[in-house]
């Protein structure tokens, strides 16, 4: 129904929950009120744990960090995927990996140099993270297609941004999952800028989510703020695709209130007018003036969910923090399935060095 | 004669080339408003204009063929590719078109184009941000690859590559970006490509490096002086093609070497010159040739960076072994 009401090519953009937290209830889509208030708390956590990253690297323990702070509900577009679907994440999904469930523990520590920490909980269907913007899509792909040669029901949710989707490697993802019919569900969130490059610099088109009917299957262009448009569109796509109807796409439209990572400095290429005007958008304060208008949420449970949300997330920078540092020896582990006996050599330079070197240093107090 | 980093360095050979050539124009990912994400670019969009410092859409093929295409149309492209992990993205564009185009057009397009990467690692980034993929370049016929390790080489052979109506590929040492601060004249100068300098002179052995490691060689160099070890020190700055006689002599002068490198061991540049070594001077080496490199492992992350990256202390002790001998 979404995806047929909401033409992106005339410019229809789908939300559902307004800024001031009015729902249109005739577009309302399976989301009682009592998940909505679920994912509220979810989102509200997950931005403390994005602000916990954030000061990790302040504190010096994390060389860079990508948040995701205004992308909350484009996020928990995750919490919709089920355990028999595959999530291909890029270095900005740490919002959607923790509602995947894989412990913030370990995605802080991958953020602190100890790559341990892109280890998924066994059977999680959770790629690691693409760093080289734009690649992870085509995985996606064949991951779905794989589903589809073997007759599972399921769907890959391919996560980039707006610009990735400049890449030819995107290009060529949706090419091929519309030539294959591969169960795929293509996740674009616009956050408008690709580090300092404006989303009307990225493409001349109006939309990405028009693109879609370059390739031959169904996109559609919400409001990524709008959690009841994030959970319409990803429902409806996945029914569908689970149906055997192909890929979808969806253009979540958000904004990227952070920088693009920790070594950037935005004041280079926005205002901070640019900034506040956004700030109104802001994906949690219309779900919190919704439910607080349904009598759902107030000021007391606020508080009380802040004060459990900060605990969890500093428990988990304490326990990322107190990781013991990876051994030299994990240099060597993945290269190949057997070490070749030139690189055992290697390995053995390697721990003889840091013999002597610790020998050194011990020597030395 | 004022005090400038790699970064400033190369800043000035872009600005000074920019207002001599108006055919330079500069592009790649956010090298415009933000001034590129080291500020190699800083301060030049507003100087010349949106049209000639352009930021492009996130593409590095397209920012790497549509230089191709540029030069071919009588422009002065340099291209400016994010981060070295981001190079392979573009590698197609790169190996079989632009260092083709001189052979395919049977000479008639000479394209004078420079694609200008961050190299290398050290600074506790990400994942594809800290590789020294130098021997894919090297290994392709018809490209010049290009690495500079202090700010007066920086200018000097930036202008050269920019002169030099040649494809070149000019890798910029990042972790030394700001680290190295030396004299660098405002006047118009070059430093030739496909020269290497000795840096430091010396009788005993030779130490061959590029690019940042050039630091921890000297470093090396100077720690052994002490022990009483004289070590003659070649900044290699042209990889390819490169300059192997500089060595040859030097080494048929010490009769040991070591070279040092970032990149893997296995088919790194220090394996083509041991190979040109053993060709040209096998009769005077007096010691195995030590290979002081990364390993052949995929670059970790920080935490295990500083045991993957040679520091001068390995330059050391490989210098040690080969005059033990």
């Amino acid at each position: 129904m979404y995806f047929e009401r909401f033409d992106p090519m005339q410019g229809q953009c789908l939300q559902i929950l307004d800024q001031a937290g009015r729902l249109q209830e005739a577009l309302r889509p399976d989301l009682p009120d009592g998940r909505a208030r679920q994912l509220y708390e979810r989102m509200s956590v997950m931005r403390l744990a994005d602000r916990m990253a954030m000061s990790l690297q302040r504190e010096g323990g994390m060389g860079t960090y990508a948040p995701f702070y205004g992308q909350e509900a484009a996020q928990a577009s995750a919490a919709f995927l089920g355990p028999e679907d595959w999530m291909v994440p890029t270095y900005r999904e740490t919002g959607a990996l923790y509602l995947r469930g894989v412990p913030l523990a370990n995605l802080y520590r991958y953020w602190m140099g100890d790559e341990r920490g892109m280890l998924m909980p066994e059977g999680a269907r959770t790629l690691p993270i693409a760093i080289v913007v734009g690649s992870q899509p085509l995985h996606a792909v064949g991951l779905s297609w794989a589903m589809k040669l073997k007759g599972e029901k399921a769907a890959a949710a391919a996560y980039f941004g707006d610009g990735a989707s400049s890449q030819g490697d995107v290009h060529e993802a949706m090419n091929f999952a519309g030539v294959f019919q591969t169960p795929t569900v293509f996740i674009c969130q616009n956050n408008q800028f690709a580090i300092s490059l404006p989303r009307r610099q990225q493409t001349a088109a109006a939309t990405i989510a028009q693109r879609a009917a370059g390739y031959g299957f169904p996109g559609l262009l919400i409001d990524g703020n709008d959690i009841f448009a994030v959970a319409a569109a990803m429902t409806e796509a996945l029914a569908d695709i689970r149906a055997g109807k192909g890929p979808r796409l969806i253009e979540m439209l958000t904004y990227r209130l952070g920088p693009h990572t920790t070594a950037d400095d935005p004041t280079k290429y926005r205002n901070a007018e640019e900034i506040e005007k956004f700030k109104p958008a802001d994906p949690l304060l219309r779900l919190r003036r919704y439910l607080e208008a349904k009598g759902l949420w107030d000021q007391a449970a606020e508080e009380d969910l802040l004060r459990r949300g900060q605990a969890e997330v500093e428990e988990a920078a304490g326990k990322a923090k107190a990781a013991p540092p990876p051994a030299p020896d994990e240099l060597f582990a993945y290269t190949y399935r057997s070490l070749p006996p030139y690189l055992e050599r290697q390995r053995e330079e390697l721990r003889a060095a840091s013999q002597a070197q610790g020998a050194v240093e011990a020597k030395r107090g | 004669m004022a005090k400038l980093n790699i970064v400033s360095a190369l800043n000035q050979a872009l600005d000074q080339e920019m207002a001599r050539n108006p055919r330079l124009l500069i592009l790649g990912e956010d090298v415009g408003r933000e001034g590129g994400v080291f500020r190699v670019t800083d301060g030049l969009q507003a100087k010349y204009g949106a049209e000639r410092v352009v930021d492009t859409p996130l593409a590095e093929s397209a920012i790497v063929g549509a230089a191709l295409g540029l030069a071919a149309g009588g422009m002065l492209p340099v291209a400016e590719i994010q981060f070295e992990g981001f190079l392979h993205v573009a590698m197609d564009q790169i190996c079989n078109q632009v260092a083709r185009y001189r052979n395919r057009s049977r000479g008639r397009y000479q394209l004078g184009l420079v694609i200008r990467v961050p190299w290398g690692g050290g600074i506790h980034a990400p994942e594809h941000h800290s590789e020294s993929p130098e021997t894919l370049l090297a290994h392709t016929p018809g490209l010049t690859v290009v690495q500079p390790s202090n700010p007066y080489d920086a200018k000097g052979l930036l202008l050269s590559a920019l002169r030099l109506g040649e494809p070149v590929v000019f890798c910029e040492p990042k972790r030394v970006y700001r680290a190295i601060k030396a004299e660098v004249p405002e006047a118009d100068y070059t430093v030739p490509i496909g020269k290497a300098a000795v840096a430091r002179k010396g009788k005993d052995l030779t130490i061959v490096a590029w690019g940042a490691m050039m630091r921890e060689a000297l470093e090396a160099a100077e720690e052994l002086q002490a022990g009483g070890a004289s070590a003659e020190v070649i900044d290699l700055r042209t990889l390819s093609p490169m300059d192997s006689e500089t060595v040859v002599q030097s080494v048929r002068k010490t009769g040991r070497l070591v070279i040092a490198h970032e990149a893997p061991r296995t088919l790194g540049l220090g394996a083509e010159i041991a190979a040109r070594v053993s060709e040209e001077a096998l009769t005077s080496l007096l010691a195995p040739i030590e290979r002081v490199t990364g390993f052949d492992t995929v670059m970790p992350l920080s935490q295990l960076e500083e045991y993957y990256l040679p520091d001068h202390r390995r330059v050391l002790a490989g210098a040690r072994k080969a005059l033990s001998v």
